[in-house]
Parts: C-alpha cells; sequence; structure tokens
C-alpha cells in the first residue's frame, strides 16, 4: 500500500454522480458471437429493458465467427451507459464500441422508388445526380433509385422526392467503421 | 461414449452429488445416464419444486443447484423457479429435455420453445445443435452460473442428440467464453476515494444486500464494520451476512424494515452500498430516496450501478475482494472517530424510540410476531430457515435475528409463494446435518403441498412451522390499509386440515392453537423424527409493521 490514502480533506460536496442523459443520437457497433438466436438475445433485451432501437443493421466481419450488429439509440431518452452495460451481460456480445460521430465512417443504403410520370422525370433524376445516387429500376410510371451515404444525407433526399409522390422506400439502417489515424 | 452419459461425467467433473426433477419422454436418454451416474436424483413431484430445490440447495450451500426437467410442460413448470433465481441471482443450472431435431419447429408433441421462453429470466442458455456440444456447454453452463453475479443458466438438449455416441475427452481449464469476463478486483484508486469519503462522512451508513452473502463476504462486511463504528443495515437477501445482535447493527431497511434502519438512510450523507440493488422495495419514492446522501456503490455487476440510484463512487468488483482493500484504505486514513459521536446519539435516539414491538395478548391467542421470536428461542437462532412470501416472511425477517449467511433462505425479488418448502427440501439435502425449518404461510404451503411426499420419499428430516392465519394474509393487510377494506378473495378459511393432511403424506401433524403450548410443541416437532408439520394457529388479522406504503418516503413509515 505504497501510495496508500493520505489525509486529504475530500468535501463530500463535491462528489458528482455518474450516468444520465447524453442528448444525442449513439451509434453502438457490437461484436457478437455468430450463433442462432443472439439478434434475439439483443431485441428482447431493448424490448425487456424498455429502450427503442433507431436502426439496425446486421452483418458478417472478417472473422466468419463473428458478426456485427449496428444500431443507433437516442441518448436523450436513454441513459446509454445502462444500454451498454446491459448488452454487455449477454455472454454472446463480445465488444461494444460506443461511436463518436468524429472519428467514425458511418453509412447507409436506401430504395426509393418514386412516382415518375413525364412531367417530373427530368427533375427527379436531377436529384438523383445531385445526391451522387444511381437509378436501378425504371417503368413507366416509376423510378427506382439506390442511395449511398449518411444518414443526413438520406434524410434530405427523401424530403426532395417526397412531394413527388414516394411509393416504397427501405433503408439498411447504419453501418459504421473507425476511422484510421492519418499516420496508420 | 453416448451423449447423456458424457452429460453425467461432465456433472461429475463439476461435482455435482445432486440433482433434482422429474423424467419425460424428451429426457429418457438422460434419466438412463442417471441410472448409472455418480450423483443422486432427487424426485420431486412437481417442476417446479425441483426448481426451488435446487435453490434452496444453492443458498444453503452455496452450490450450483441443478434442475431437470422434460420438454414442454416440464420444463415450463420449470419457469417460476427459473425466474426467481432470476431476480435473486442464485447459481443453478437448467438442464430440459428437448423433442428431436426433426420436430423442432413442426410443433410437436410436446414440443415448447424453451429457451426462447427463457431469454428474458436466465443469464444465458444453450440449446444442444451438436451432440458433442454437451459436455463443454455444461462446463460453460457451471461457469457461467456461479462467477460474477450468480445466476441461472439453461442447457436444452434434444432428444435425439443426448442419445447419440460421441468422442468424450474431460474437459478441463477455463471454458473458452469471449463475451464472458466478470470484472472482480475492483479499481484500486475508486476504493480508495470511497475510504476518503468514509473518512469525512459525518453520518455514514453501510447498505449491504444479498452480494454479500453470494461473495461469502460477512467477514470482510464485519472487518469493514469495526474499521470503525459503521451503522449497518441489511436488505432482506442480505440478512446473516452481518450478525443481527449487534450495537452497529441498524435491522433490516426497507419497506417492513425498522425505523431506525431507514431513518439513518433518510438522514444519512454517505452511503455504502454493497452488493445491494436499490430495489423500490427500499427506495420507496425515488426522488425522495436518501435526499442528502452521497453514494459509494460496489457491485459485480457494472448495470446494478446507478441504474436505479446514480452513484457518485462506482467500484465495480467482487465484494470479497473489494471490501478488505478499502478496510485496509480505510484504516490507513486513520479517520477521528469521535466525529460519529452525534451521528449515533441520534441513531440511539431512534432505536429507544422505535424499537419493533406488537401488541401481546392476555389470553391464549398466538401472535404471528410471538410466533417467530419462539421459534428463535426453539432452534437457538441457529437453524436454517427458509420461507414462504408474506407476512410470515416480514415477521422473520423482523424477529429471527440471523447472525450467520446461508441460513435465511427466501424469495425476494420475485415474491414466489409456495418457495419455502421445495426449498427447504434442496437446504436439506445439501446440508443434512444442519436444521432446517420452513416458516411457511397457509396461502403459500398450499401451493406446493405435494412436496411433503418428496420429503417423506427420501426421509428428509425437514419441519414445517405453518403460520397459519386463515388468509392471504399479506393481500388482505393492503386491502385493509389501502383498498377501503373492501376485502376480496383473502379469505383461506379453516381447510384444509393440516396434521390430516401432513400424516396423509406419512408427516407427523402437530396443532398448536394456545400460547401456553407453543414452546412446548415447537420442542416436540423439532425432536421428533422425520419431518414434522406443526400448524400454529395465529392471529387473523394482524397487520405488519411498520411499514413504508408503496411509492412513499421513509420519512412517511406507518404502524
Ligand atoms: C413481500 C415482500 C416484501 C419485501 N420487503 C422488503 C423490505 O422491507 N426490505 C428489503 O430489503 N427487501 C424487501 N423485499 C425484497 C426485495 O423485493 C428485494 O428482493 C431485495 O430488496 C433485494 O435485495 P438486494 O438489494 O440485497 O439484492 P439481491 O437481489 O440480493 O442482489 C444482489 C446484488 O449484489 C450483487 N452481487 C452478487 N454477487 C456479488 C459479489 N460477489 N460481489 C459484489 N456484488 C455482488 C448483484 O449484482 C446484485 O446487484 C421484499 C420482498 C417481498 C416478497
Ligand atoms: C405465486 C404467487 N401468487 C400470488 C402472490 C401475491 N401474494 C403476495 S403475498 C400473498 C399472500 C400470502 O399468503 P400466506 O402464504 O398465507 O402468507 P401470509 O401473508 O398470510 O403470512 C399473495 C397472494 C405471490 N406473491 N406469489
Amino acid at each position: 500500500m505504497a501510495d496508500s490514502g493520505t489525509k486529504d480533506i475530500l468535501d463530500l460536496d463535491d462528489l458528482r454522480a455518474e450516468g444520465g442523459l447524453t442528448g444525442r443520437r449513439h451509434l453502438l457497433s457490437l461484436l457478437v458471437e455468430n450463433r442462432p438466436g443472439v439478434l434475439a438475445r439483443i431485441a428482447g433485451l431493448f424490448s425487456r429493458r424498455g429502450f427503442n432501437i433507431d436502426t439496425l443493421a446486421v452483418g458478417p466481419t472478417e472473422d466468419p465467427d463473428i458478426s456485427r450488429v449496428t444500431l443507433t439509440v437516442d441518448g436523450a431518452v436513454h441513459p446509454i451507459d445502462q444500454v451498454t452495460k446491459q448488452l454487455h451481460k449477454l455472454v454472446n456480445v463480445i465488444k461494444i464500441r460506443d461511436m463518436d460521430p468524429d472519428t467514425a465512417v458511418a453509412r447507409e443504403m436506401a430504395l426509393f422508388r418514386i412516382n415518375a410520370a413525364a412531367d417530373n422525370r427530368a427533375e427527379i433524376i436531377e436529384f438523383t445526380q445531385i445526391f451522387r445516387a444511381h437509378i436501378v429500376d425504371v417503368s413507366r410510371r416509376s423510378i427506382t433509385v439506390e442511395v449511398t451515404g449518411t444518414t443526413e444525407k438520406i434524410d434530405s433526399f427523401e424530403r426532395m422526392v417526397r412531394p413527388h409522390g414516394l411509393i416504397e422506400m427501405a433503408r439498411t439502417g447504419e453501418v459504421a467503421i473507425v476511422r484510421a489515424r492519418p499516420e496508420s | 461414449m453416448r451423449a447423456a452419459d458424457a452429460l453425467c461425467e461432465a456433472l461429475k467433473a463439476e461435482g455435482v452429488k445432486h440433482v433434482f426433477g422429474i423424467p419425460g419422454g424428451a429426457s429418457l436418454p438422460l434419466y438412463d445416464a442417471i441410472y448409472d451416474a455418480d450423483f443422486e436424483h432427487v424426485q420431486v413431484r412437481h417442476e417446479q419444486a425441483a426448481g426451488h430445490a435446487a435453490e434452496g440447495y444453492a443458498k444453503a450451500s452455496g452450490r450450483v443447484g441443478v434442475a431437470f426437467a422434460t420438454s414442454g410442460p416440464g420444463a415450463t413448470n420449470l419457469i417460476t423457479a427459473i425466474a426467481d433465481a432470476h431476480m435473486d441471482s442464485v447459481p443453478t443450472v437448467f438442464i430440459t429435455g428437448q423433442v428431436r431435431t426433426d420436430l423442432i419447429g413442426t410443433d410437436g408433441f410436446q414440443e415448447a420453445d424453451v429457451t426462447g421462453i427463457t431469454m428474458p429470466i436466465v443469464k444465458h442458455s444453450f440449446l444442444v445443435t451438436d451432440p458433442a456440444q454437451i459436455p463443454d456447454y455444461i462446463h460453460k453452463a457451471f461457469h457461467i452460473a456461479k462467477t460474477g453475479r450468480p445466476g441461472p443458466v439453461l442447457v436444452d438438449i434434444p432428444q435425439d442428440l443426448s442419445r447419440m455416441e460421441i468422442d468424450y475427452e474431460p474437459i478441463t481449464g477455463a471454458p473458452k467464453l469471449p463475451g464472458y469476463q466478470p470484472n472482480t478486483e475492483g479499481n484500486i484508486k475508486q476504493i480508495r476515494i470511497a475510504a476518503k469519503a468514509m473518512a469525512n462522512a459525518k453520518r455514514p451508513v453501510l447498505y449491504a444486500g444479498g452480494g454479500v452473502i453470494n461473495a461469502d463476504a460477512s467477514e470482510e462486511l464485519r472487518e469493514l464494520a469495526a474499521s470503525d463504528r459503521f451503522p449497518v443495515t441489511c436488505t432482506l437477501m442480505g440478512l446473516g451476512g452481518f450478525p443481527a445482535p449487534h450495537e452497529q447493527w441498524l435491522g433490516m431497511l426497507g419497506m417492513h424494515g425498522t425505523r431506525s434502519a431507514n431513518y439513518a438512510m433518510d438522514e444519512a450523507d454517505l452511503i455504502v452500498a454493497i452488493g445491494a440493488r436499490f430495489d423500490d422495495r427500499i427506495t420507496g419514492k425515488l426522488s425522495e430516496f436518501a435526499p442528502r446522501a452521497k453514494f459509494v456503490h460496489i457491485d459485480i455487476d457494472p448495470a446494478e450501478i446507478s441504474k436505479n440510484v446514480p452513484a457518485h463512487i462506482p467500484i465495480v468488483g467482487d465484494v470479497k475482494k473489494v471490501l478488505p482493500k478499502l478496510t485496509g484504505e480505510y484504516r490507513a486514513l486513520a479517520a477521528d472517530t469521535s466525529r460519529l459521536d452525534e451521528w449515533w446519539r441520534r441513531i440511539e435516539g431512534w432505536r429507544e424510540q422505535y424499537p419493533l414491538h406488537y401488541e401481546e395478548t392476555t389470553d391464549q391467542e398466538i401472535k404471528p410476531q410471538l410466533m417467530v421470536e419462539e421459534m428463535y428461542r426453539a432452534t437457538n437462532g441457529d437453524a436454517i430457515i427458509t420461507s414462504d412470501v408474506g407476512q410470515h416472511q416480514m415477521w422473520a425477517a423482523q424477529y429471527y435475528h440471523f447472525a450467520k449467511p446461508n441460513r435465511w433462505l427466501n424469495s425476494g425479488g420475485l415474491g414466489t409463494m409456495g418457495f419455502g418448502l421445495p426449498a427447504a427440501i434442496g437446504a436439506k439435502v445439501a446440508m443434512p446435518d444442519e436444521q432446517v425449518v420452513c416458516l411457511a404461510g397457509d396461502g403459500s404451503l398450499i401451493m406446493v403441498c405435494q412436496e411433503f411426499a418428496t420429503a417423506a420419499a427420501h426421509d428428509l428430516d425437514i419441519k414445517v412451522f405453518l403460520m397459519n392465519n386463515g388468509h392471504f394474509g399479506m393481500v388482505r393487510q393492503w386491502q385493509e390499509l389501502f383498498w377501503e377494506e373492501r376485502y376480496q378473495s383473502v379469505v383461506m378459511g379453516p381447510s384444509p386440515d393440516w396434521v390430516k393432511l401432513a400424516e396423509a403424506f406419512g408427516w407427523t401433524g402437530i396443532l398448536c392453537d394456545r400460547k401456553d403450548d407453543l414452546a412446548g410443541s415447537m420442542k416436540t416437532a423439532l425432536e421428533t423424527d422425520g419431518p414434522v408439520l406443526l400448524d400454529v394457529r395465529v392471529t387473523q388479522n394482524e397487520n405488519c409493521y411498520p411499514m413504508i406504503p408503496a411509492g412513499a418516503a421513509a420519512r412517511d413509515m406507518v404502524g
């Protein structure tokens, strides 16, 4: 006990409680064992504890035994600390990263089928170009567009095309990875 | 080797001596293997009892309790016990038979998705998909059940897989579980800050819970308390973690705790939570809970820290390891103990003004509190006491002054009526040389009275002291106090004739309905060989006090 406590004054009034709401959106990246039932355990945990998942994406990683689950949770509503600690209790969850938006690359993909009659077809094609999106299917009455990017970009594309008549939309939910530091 | 035999080998390697259960179609191969196994199978009369017996076994001995059930209804009968073990963090392994793999998902005969049903109430579960997994899963199940924050683990084994031949190699070494690494040491920097905070506190309280029992850390708790004159209170689950008759002991806290304990929490400037989880039976109205206090929270489960009450000094670790470090650090500070004088004067004041009390009768009527006091005397305060759920449970917590850990086995988190008798069976199987007494409620006992047969068949020398008030007493109390005395469905009436019922199962039955006979009949019951039921007729409508009404604050205690 070399550097054991000294008799310093510690005023109890100076102690601050931990935890609470962060007020922002959190992007959690989980590495989980790739086996049946793992997703059910995660989903069950969220519903049981009253946490809401905003988006969820699941897929393989470079290691066939491990899958990645990326989910977004609103830190203004749920104490993120509690969410991650509860997730950690799941035996199949190996690692959790609460991604910092500044150091992560996050992308989402979405498909939009939009009304495209002769009078607005040109405008939709124009939007598609501005957003660096792709037309992946065309019919006489509609155009299907694939958009990839940040959630904000996809949100704004949606806002642009909605007035033209959005027939159907499918979004993947975000996936993310930590940015490599410039020197590495 | 047949996979079912490998399962038994794995159980043997885990040191299993007893399991509790009932066989069935899907578990026939498992039972065929048990036929030759080195452990004893205690055949119960209902799977729920197998589960509670496994819990009683674990709580009394600290070893992992094991229960077996067949698929479908056998497994679903275990659910209450699994949920109970989950809420109270009891190290248990549940092994269920499942229908054949080709039937899974087809609504096959006696198929139930038990891993699915139990997902929210297990610490972890394994569904066997390859017979070679069985020994590995068993070792993992035991490891998970007993380490970190203990809890129930389920292993579900399809019938066809348990019959298959596998290459069995005994497994040694720690199981490989990359996502499971409980943190036990406790951060020394945090421990130092906690010691300093304690040295600067003028109104500290140690609030200890079931974690102290789980960790086998009652000695360590006593050391910490002795490092200064820290007042100590325990939760219902922590009783026995600190020796009850002790000058620093405030009694249990919470809804039916003592005023001294609850008022001390209310006025404390520093609360050190030790393996306790700030249940709502403790905090009452959260916004008014311990409004002046800062919190040190020591728990092995990080998710418990700041879950209900934000901690100022969180310490993740095993209390068995953290407490000695904390005591050492605290002693090194050589704090001035006279700073606690005023606090103790205040506490002494409450103790004098508000001792636990009840109105004694002048005739032969037996007050339920007296029954517990008499039980304490008759057993020298040294029996393993199991309990059901209700008023009798609370009176036991108040009036049976538990001095040692693992002697008070009850259902706290789930509050499962009918826990007492099967838990007593499990406790007696685990600790055959100890006196085991179940304090039962008449509403609770009838839920599991088929287990009289189990005790008789296995010649288990357990005693059931039935606190017979003719009611679902606790619910009656709430209807009286908070629902305008509109009594609905709370009267049990005089039936059954408990003495005859006991005798029908081969037990000795004794009736006691006079105060003068109470001590004598308890003595007779304890001295009679074999299982005995003592039916004690107590006051029918006594209320359990003191009490914090649900959702109220400690200050608002009534009675
Ligand atoms: C009718 C009824 C009335 C009740 N009234 C009361 C009452 O008045 N007062 C009362 O106290 N309770 C009462 N209860 C019980 C209550 O519901 C809770 O079960 C109880 O308060 C929880 O106790 P605990 O905080 O000690 O936690 P437990 O459920 O015992 O949990 C133990 C905690 O310790 C941690 N832990 C486990 N092992 C370790 C380790 N090795 N190291 C560190 N930490 C560890 C766990 O992670 C957990 O957080 C009542 C129950 C019933 C049914
Ligand atoms: C399985 C179950 N069902 C219902 C309840 C609700 N409940 C809590 S206490 C109680 C009455 C218990 O009666 P008894 O066992 O006679 O004990 P007493 O309160 O009379 O001492 C009931 C019905 C419960 N806790 N558990």
